[in-house]
């Protein structure tokens, strides 16, 4: 980023040449910034309403009585755990939109299109939503799955003899307990994914960090926008806290030993 | 050997089909034999009291009768239903018995009552309130009703084990199988639920206990058994069960057992 030409007009504070602080832009752009957290939250809430999603059906299919289920789930996790957040955004919004192309010709030849259409092309935002999504949810299996197995085996042998199927068993009897079990394991997982939102910045999706790059590029008051922009996270941060907290006072709150 | 043969004989009249029939039952874990030719039939209102060392293979024997444990080997019916390892065969024995447990095993985050309520709605489609009248009668007979919206872990051991029992009978059995339902109670609280469990055998329940309570076993039972690495040794009406033991084994463990 070249500043020089702004940085001329910089005037000194108690005689040395320096940095003068000016939150005119800032406030001039809190309109957009604050929109700009509307769309980290939204980025971040449906990022984790995917991520519990895939957690709990990864951890389903994870211990299914078919292995290659187990395997996909295992390959699944071990891919998304062993490369860089960045990569699979771009890899979503770069990478799958080529090969989505191909298979729009493919479809449409076979009939099974109107005409040929890129079905994997997204937008950034909805490419920010799945790869957040995809990334919290291959952690989410692996965190959820120890509470699955933390919770004793009496309790689904329970259910079996009441006449439950496995399935009930499992969504009626295991589910809550093991979520209990993990709550603030999973929740500092997606207090990681709120705060990783920002990276999605690099796609252009609409976000806060987005903002705060189009505001500080146009006025270079770099520190005044990043200042403002780490309180807003850690508000942000604090927003999610409580919800956290909400969501255990309500549905986690019954008494244990 | 005299006592293995009448393990096998019908005590019901013939008239009246058994409510349990084992036949050559076997059962292995692996390379392990947990179970050897076992030879049960329990006749409708029947109580039972198994007892024997530990690994000897009590509970793997009526967790058979339920299918929390395939077998093997040989033929389980139960209430007319063999049981195999198809899906509807199990759901139907499991819908005519009741199991309670040596841990309880009621659900944490459910209240005493929506513990007892679960598997009659979810299973018998039974309506919210009909399920709820049904519970509170039996927490009634258990003497619990006014726990009913507590959850688990407010109540004490023997508070619970009745709620498990009152859970079970919700489910209208006509088995009931106890593992161990005393072991893991503070000795204060024995007392309440085998008072519980004589209250149920006295209003005609078909049971099979697992327990070395010998003092329920000759107040209740119409038959002991005595099992040993996994096979049926000797098998009695208490009184004869008691006082004169046939087997070498069977006077060895109750020894053991009533020594204090």
């Amino acid at each position: 980023m070249v500043k020089s030409p702004k940085r001329a007009t910089v005037v000194s504070v108690g005689g040395n040449v320096g940095y003068k602080f000016d939150f005119g832009p800032v406030w001039d752009g809190m309109p957009d910034l604050l929109m700009g957290c509307l769309g980290t939250m939204g980025l971040a809430l449906a990022g984790m309403l995917l991520a519990t999603v895939i957690g709990i059906g990864g951890v389903i299919l994870r211990d299914s009585r078919f292995p290659p289920l187990r395997w996909l789930v295992m390959s699944f996790v071990e891919l998304i755990r062993n490369t860089p957040f960045l990569v699979q955004c771009y890899f979503i919004f770069f990478a799958l939109p080529l090969l989505g192309e191909q298979l729009g010709v493919l479809m449409f030849k076979f009939g099974l299109l109107a005409k040929p259409t890129n079905l994997l092309l997204l937008s950034p935002t909805a490419t920010a939503i799945i790869a957040l999504g995809v990334n919290g949810g291959a952690y989410a299996i692996e965190i959820i799955r120890g509470g699955v197995q933390s919770i004793s085996k009496g309790q689904v042998e329970a259910g079996l003899a009441l006449g439950l199927h496995r399935a009930q068993v499992f969504r009626l009897i295991v589910l809550k307990p093991a979520l209990r079990a993990i709550y603030p394991s999973l929740t500092s997982q997606f207090t990681l994914l709120t705060l990783t939102t920002s990276v999605a910045s690099a796609i252009a999706a609409y976000e806060l960090t987005s903002v705060a790059e189009i505001i500080n590029g146009n006025s270079f008051r770099t520190f005044e926008v990043y200042f403002t922009v780490t309180i807003m996270y850690l508000i942000i941060s604090s927003l999610m806290a409580l919800l956290f907290n909400a969501i255990s006072r309500r549905y986690f709150s019954y008494p244990v030993k | 050997m005299a006592s293995t043969q009448s393990a096998a004989a019908p005590v019901a009249s013939p008239a009246i089909a058994p409510m349990i029939v084992m036949e050559a039952v076997e059962k292995w874990y692996g390379p392990y034999k947990a179970l050897t030719d076992i030879n049960l039939s329990v006749r409708q209102g029947e109580k039972i009291v198994l007892c024997g060392p530990s690994g000897s293979g009590k509970s793997t024997l009526i967790r058979c009768i339920n299918h929390l444990e395939g077998y093997s080997k040989g033929r389980i019916t139960v209430g007319g239903v063999n049981l195999t390892e198809s899906a509807k065969t199990i759901d139907a024995v499991r819908r005519d018995v009741g199991m309670v447990f040596q841990q309880f095993n009621l659900f944490p985050h459910m209240t005493i009552l929506q513990n007892c309520t679960l598997s009659p709605m979810r299973t018998l489609g039974q309506s919210k309130a009909k399920a709820e009248a049904t519970a509170r009668r039996l927490l009634e007979r258990v003497k619990i009703l006014d726990q009913a919206d507590k959850y688990p872990a407010q109540l004490s051991g023997g508070q619970q084990q009745r709620v498990a029992i009152a859970r079970a009978l919700c489910m209208e059995p006509k088995v009931m199988l106890f593992d161990e339902p005393t072991s893991a109670l503070d000795p204060e609280m024995v007392k309440e639920v085998l008072d519980t469990m004589i209250g149920l055998a006295e209003d005609g329940m078909t049971m099979i206990v697992v327990t070395h309570e010998m003092g329920f076993a000759r107040q209740v039972a119409d038959r002991v058994i005595f099992m040993a690495k996994g096979e049926i040794v000797e098998e009695g009406h208490p009184k004869d069960f008691f006082t004169a033991p046939k087997h070498e084994r069977t006077r060895a463990f109750l020894g053991e057992i009533l020594r204090h």
